[in-house]
């Protein structure tokens, strides 16, 4: 679907991955032809910008770390201003296959959000404790908010369509966490429609996953916290022309 | 009540009112932040000066110990300037975060422009630099 792809921007927020920057984006425009890939550096202290702009990627900088929901927004934002219809969410260590975008990017004709989600499929990706108590319940709750099966909410590998695009330009939480869960409660109560897809994923090559049990802990209280927040939050409107 | 802590009181409440109004003066304190201790300045200079109505107003609202009543309206001044720091902290963050996607939007662009009309590439030229 080359038409798609022209139409598509892959956005990838960046914190100092210099080095795996280059590869993922070199990886994503051999494999998608025609698509346009827009790295956000958020507040890097490295050289993430230039490895990403060298590899061919459009670089937009931000003076200072804004997390990734920020960094998202700002993607929905370009996006928008520069007429792509749909955005795709990439991590920039190399952890989802580019080759998944155009299953992704099939689902959006049934659904305006679409999530790859690691674990329908190969069970490689095990967690325990309070950090998988957390996620059965995100899981769960938002499942029933969505309407839809939803096993890994806090994926960031995600196809947005245009109707979700317009919504996420001008609400998209940058609280920690809000860039998975509360976004996904914000989308529900505006009515757009989300589907998940497996995908496989690969192990991460930079950075190591933080598990550890008083972490997981926290992390269960403020994604109780981002959930209940999103829920009481006044629902978003699409804006004007977008219904 | 000794003289002495009456003197105390009217002082404290003095030097409050004082630095306010000078920090306001000299625009070190805006206006809006003033407000909460304004208040305490010219509620303290009043129980201060005119101890009976503390008494008063404590036997009003059914505290027995009149000190009691200091420390509650004390704690309820400073919970408010809190949350009102709080509030006001977390609009300046959101202006904050739009101005940085503002500014990242625009120094993308002039990056493209300069790139069309070829005036070369700054990030690889300061990757140039940096090597």
């Amino acid at each position: 679907m080359p038409a798609e792809l022209e139409r598509t921007l892959i956005v990838m927020p960046a914190l100092n991955e210099q080095a795996s920057v280059a590869s993922v984006v070199e990886e994503v425009l051999s494999t998608l032809h025609g698509v346009t890939c827009l790295v956000i550096d958020d507040g890097s202290s490295d050289a993430t910008a230039s490895e990403a702009n060298r590899a061919g990627a459009r670089v937009a900088q931000l003076p200072f770390n804004l997390g990734v929901g920020g960094a998202m927004r700002l993607g929905f934002r370009y996006a928008l201003d520069n007429g792509f219809d749909n955005v795709v969410q990439v991590d920039s260590d190399g952890q989802h296959y580019p080759s998944e975008v155009p299953t992704l990017l099939r689902h959006l004709e049934q659904a305006d959000i679409v999530i790859g989600t690691r674990f329908s499929g190969d069970a490689t990706y095990r967690v325990r404790g309070p950090r998988k108590w957390a996620m059965s319940l995100l899981a769960s709750v938002l499942s029933r908010i969505a309407h839809t099966k939803l096993t890994d909410t806090t994926s960031g590998f995600k196809a947005m369509g245009p109707r979700a695009v317009r919504l996420f330009a001008s609400n998209y939480p940058a609280e920690y966490l809000g860039d998975t869960i509360e976004a996904l409660v914000i989308a529900s109560k505006a009515g757009l429609r989300i589907v998940q897809v497996p995908t496989p994923m690969r192990e991460r090559t930079t950075g190591k996953p933080s598990h550890n049990p008083l972490k997981s802990a926290v992390y269960l209280g403020r994604a109780s916290l981002a959930l209940l927040i999103g829920l009481l939050r006044p629902t978003a409107r699409m804006p004007e022309g977008a219904a | 009540m000794t003289v002495a802590s009456y003197i105390l009181g009217v002082v404290a409440a003095l030097l409050v009112l004082v630095i306010v109004i000078e920090m306001l003066r000299r625009g070190k304190l805006r206006e809006r932040h003033a407000l909460w201790w304004l208040i305490a300045g010219v509620l303290a200079l009043i129980a201060g000066v005119f101890p009976k109505t503390l008494e008063w107003a404590a036997h009003l609202v059914g505290v027995q110990l009149p000190t009691n009543l200091v420390f509650f309206v004390s704690i309820a001044i400073l919970f408010l300037v809190c949350l009102q720091h709080s509030a006001e902290l977390t609009t300046m963050e959101t202006k904050t975060r739009a101005l940085a996607e503002q500014s990242a939007m625009q120094e993308l662009r002039i990056r493209e422009l300069e790139r069309q009309a070829g005036l070369g590439d700054r990030l690889a030229a300061d990757e140039s630099d940096a090597s």
